[in-house]
């Protein structure tokens, strides 16, 4: 059964490496936005989280909130991250750690606009190269929502 | 003396037959090897993610359907066990076995859709492609029989499923289930040995579990490479501790790995179909819920394990009648990643095989 | 009973000329529209479903269907194609397998010249087309076609030469290159006096006509139909007619060299020839139904490691009976040659798959 860390002890050890900053909820971490790169050489190498499952980034109006799910197959545990950053910063990415955040990060650059510094191929994804806006943004106008509701 | 070269780029696709649906590829050429691809996709982004966020929460269960459309009855899943994560209702035990049953069922028409295509991308001129169409027409039948639907079901609703199955429903499961291993047979008997697909399979598109792993491939994919990871054994969701079946494994992690893996996995859904069948309980088909439904604010994650692999929804709640964010983990889109590395220092020929074997479904990876 | 044609016809040789060239002509239109409606009816109930039945009875005129809506459509020359090869490169495919059954006798004395180098015009005859298939596929300013059009020159050379190997054990066989000597020689056709030639021959003639397992020059699903992409109206229609007319002259060629061409009992020799050569196309749709392409790379192994020594070998037995056993039985050569076939085959089958397996594609 996959089980999630016990976030009370991750905390602890992240805390002895990198410094203060981190805070335990039920089911995830919170940690600030620079750190993300370190930590995540972290539990990779040295925690062995080796499966990169999910990136995925949410808009609450005045800051982007991004959820990083973690797995580690050899032991069967999953662990969980959350930065909070505001809008038009940068947060590093980690697509030279794990390929597969390769096509998620773009995503989340395309729909929200958020950039990740030192991503190979920083394009848009789904939607054509001469789009404009990111519209998974709640403050999205385009054609289509502000005729509706 | 070696003779000047030049290389050129070629576009395959988006109109192309073997694409798998609107997918376009650049590949720079050398002759017949590939020097570089650049897949292109996005043609069938229909803002699945936006649109959810437009509707209640019931209303968004057929748009689930539309995103790996090959596979319907597998995609509602993850994002009705997160709302009943959420909003705490409790789905009936026959909702459970049900919601099992369907999905196997419709994991086999998905492997089965799988595999002709890429038996057909290989050239056999559309034989083997027929012969489990005809198959999967007989799921498609049984599923038809249960929700009156062929393609996109709507089957799964908060607390169960939409409608219990009708009385001819079981002796018409029961006959197929007893036909099935037979057809299965018969495709083995025809392509597991045959010379020409094993050249042209084998050793093709290796991937190793190592870069599987970091690449975050799951489904056949994964365990083609030789990585025994299956959701339904590591975190078994709905009521498949309850089950008795194996999870097949590649060794070397090329395409006929994957062909294998995919063909043996739809032995184990027959055998979790019948054992299913047997220990079906009677009761109700789902829980009655509010029609407008407001689950508790808040997020939840949950996850299934799709015909491709990993399909997750990550669910966030305001308190309101509609969601507030809801992402889809779409595994086709994630498997595909790995591509760019298979397809260099290929034959051209060989990356349709490749491209085949990775078994995409477009409106998954656009969304 | 002895059907046969006299070579002296009133009106010099023309008149014999002109109807047979358009007998010829004939024979080949009407196989093609059989072929064509075998193809689709027979692969449709390989494939478990019924097939073209509307056209017609069981689908019958299907074939004059699809011409009527073939020559009805636009005739589209892309702008930076090269519009002479554009033009001329559909009749250089389809005319050179005219002049191949220009030498088939469909019956005895059915035969618009007997030359007596029958084998070897047909063996150079027979490459001609494939410069046809290779302008089509560069005139069309189209990468895919190019892609195909270099498949095509690259198969075609590999399998050239165990094609005119397999022929030459016949002639050796026989003693004359004319196709009549070696109808006449067949009192026990070939397939059963050579089978390693027949095999090695069957073999080729399907890469020659771009038939299942080595049509990956129009592989349709990598190459969107290859040489052909650009092409449509009456210049596609003649390049679909090469595709099924190759197929026709193949058959053809397998029942003059091995089945015995139009020898049998009792029917005319035409009919024991139409017979013969359905035979063949079902075999060679058989193989199309079931079996998946081979690569190009793969496809020139199979040529250069896999039948070029074969061939040698083939040569090599039959000159040695010709020379050594001139009056073997036979009785005793025949089934010999097929056991020695059969063991040869095997060995070099199982060497073929060590090297695959050794090299992992």
């Amino acid at each position: 059964m996959t089980t999630a860390v016990d976030y009370n002890d991750l905390v602890a050890l992240l805390q002895k490496q990198f410094g203060k900053g981190f805070t335990p909820a039920t089911d995830y971490v919170e940690m600030p936005a620079a750190l993300i790169a370190q930590v995540a050489e972290y539990m990779k190498n040295t925690l062995r989280f080796d499966f990169f499952d999910m990136v995925t980034a949410v808009d609450y109006s005045d800051h982007f909130e991004i959820v990083y799910r973690l797995q580690s197959i050899q032991n069967n545990s999953l662990a969980s991250f959350k930065i909070k950053c505001s809008k038009n910063t940068s947060v590093p990415s980690l697509a030279n750690l794990w390929l597969g955040a390769n096509f998620q990060e773009r995503e989340i650059y395309d729909l929200f606009g958020i950039e990740f510094t030192g991503h190979p191929n920083l394009k848009r994804i789904v939607l054509w190269d001469g789009f404009e806006g990111h519209p998974l943004c709640k403050d999205f106008k385009g054609k289509v929502y502000d005729t509706a509701n | 003396m070696t003779l000047p070269t030049e290389q050129f780029i070629l576009n395959i696709g988006p109109l192309h037959p073997s694409t798998h649906g609107v997918f376009r590829m650049r590949v720079t050429l050398d002759g017949e090897i590939i020097q570089d691809v650049e897949p292109v996709f996005g043609y069938l982004h229909r803002g699945l993610e936006k649109l959810c966020e437009k509707h209640t929460y019931k209303q968004n269960i057929p748009l689930t359907d539309r995103l790996d459309y090959v596979s319907a009855i597998n995609n509602n899943w993850p994002y009705v066990m997160a709302v009943e994560q959420l909003a705490g209702i409790q789905v009936p035990q026959r909702a459970e076995y049900l919601r099992v049953i369907m999905g196997e069922l419709q994991r086999i028409a998905s492997h089965l859709l799988a595999v002709g295509s890429l038996m057909n991308d290989m050239g056999i001129f559309y034989t083997a492609f027929m012969y489990m169409f005809r198959e999967r027409e007989k799921i498609i039948d049984l599923l038809e029989m249960v929700t009156g639907q062929r393609l996109l079901y709507n089957y799964m609703r908060f607390g169960g499923v939409s409608m219990d199955i009708p009385t001819e429903f079981l002796p018409a499961l029961a006959s197929f289930l007893k036909v099935m291993p037979g057809f299965l047979d018969e495709y083995d008997s025809m392509l597991a040995d045959n010379e020409i697909l094993l050249s042209r399979t084998k050793g093709i598109g290796v991937l190793s579990a190592e870069a599987a792993i970091n690449a975050s491939t799951s489904g056949p994919m994964l365990r083609g490479s030789g990585v025994k990871w299956d959701i339904r054994k590591t975190a078994p969701y709905s009521v498949y501790d309850k089950f008795e079946f194996e999870v097949p494994i590649g060794s070397s992690g090329d395409c006929y790995d994957r062909y294998r893996v995919r063909m043996e996995e739809m032995r184990q859904s027959l055998r979790i179909i019948q054992q299913a069948v047997v220990l079906l309980p009677a009761g109700n088909e789902k829980q009655p819920v509010p029609l407008r439904l407001r689950p508790a604010k808040g997020e939840t994650y949950a996850q299934i394990e799709a015909p491709r692999g990993i399909l997750g929804c990550y669910l966030v709640s305001d308190g309101t009648e509609k969601p507030y964010r809801c992402h889809f983990r779409a595994p086709a889109f994630i498997n595909l990643t790995v591509l760019r590395n298979l397809l260099i220092g290929q034959k051209l020929a060989d990356a349709i095989i490749i491209f085949g074997s990775i078994d995409l479904s477009m409106g998954e990876v656009d969304r | 009973m002895n059907w046969s044609l006299s070579p002296n016809w009133p009106g010099n040789f023309w008149l014999r000329l002109l109807i047979i060239a358009v007998v010829i002509i004939a024979y080949v239109m009407a196989s093609v529209i059989m072929f064509i409606w075998m193809e689709r009816r027979v692969i449709a109930r390989f494939q478990s479903r019924l097939g073209p039945n509307r056209a017609g009875p069981f689908g019958l005129l299907q074939a004059f269907a699809d011409t009527i809506k073939i020559l009805t459509k636009e005739d589209i020359i892309p702008t930076l194609a090269d519009k002479l090869l554009f033009w001329i490169a559909p009749a250089i495919a389809f005319v050179p397998t005219l002049m191949i059954m220009a030498v088939i006798p469909l019956m005895n004395g059915l035969q618009l010249a007997d030359l007596n180098v029958g084998v070897l015009y047909i063996a150079a005859i027979s490459a001609v087309s494939a410069i046809g298939v290779f302008l089509s596929g560069m005139a069309g300013n189209n990468k895919y076609s190019l892609v195909g059009a270099i498949r095509e020159i690259a198969q075609l050379i590999s399998f050239e030469i165990p094609m005119v190997l397999a022929l030459s054990g016949l002639v050796i066989a026989c003693g004359s290159m004319s196709l009549s000597s070696i109808i006449d020689a067949q009192n026990i056709p070939f397939i059963l006096v050579q089978p390693l030639g027949f095999a090695i021959f069957m073999v080729a003639i399907l890469a020659e006509i771009n038939r299942t397992p080595f049509d990956l020059v129009e592989a349709d699903s990598e190459l969107t139909c290859g040489f052909n992409t650009e092409y449509s109206g009456m210049k596609f229609a003649l390049l679909y007619l090469t595709e099924y007319s190759e197929a026709v002259v193949g058959s053809a060629l397998i029942t003059t060299f091995f089945l015995g061409g139009w020898r049998g009992p009792w029917l005319p020799g035409i009919l024991w020839f139409i017979i013969k050569m359905f035979a063949s196309f079902m075999f060679i749709l058989w193989l199309r139904g079931t079996l998946p392409r081979l690569r190009i790379d793969q496809s020139m192994k199979l040529a250069w490691k896999g039948l070029l020594p074969l061939a040698l070998i083939n040569l090599f037995i039959i000159g040695l009976k010709t020379v050594f056993f001139p009056d073997l039985s036979r009785w005793i050569s025949v089934p010999a040659y097929i056991v020695i076939s059969v063991i040869i085959i095997m060995l070099w089958a199982i060497f073929m798959r060590k090297e695959r397996q050794s090299f992992g594609a």
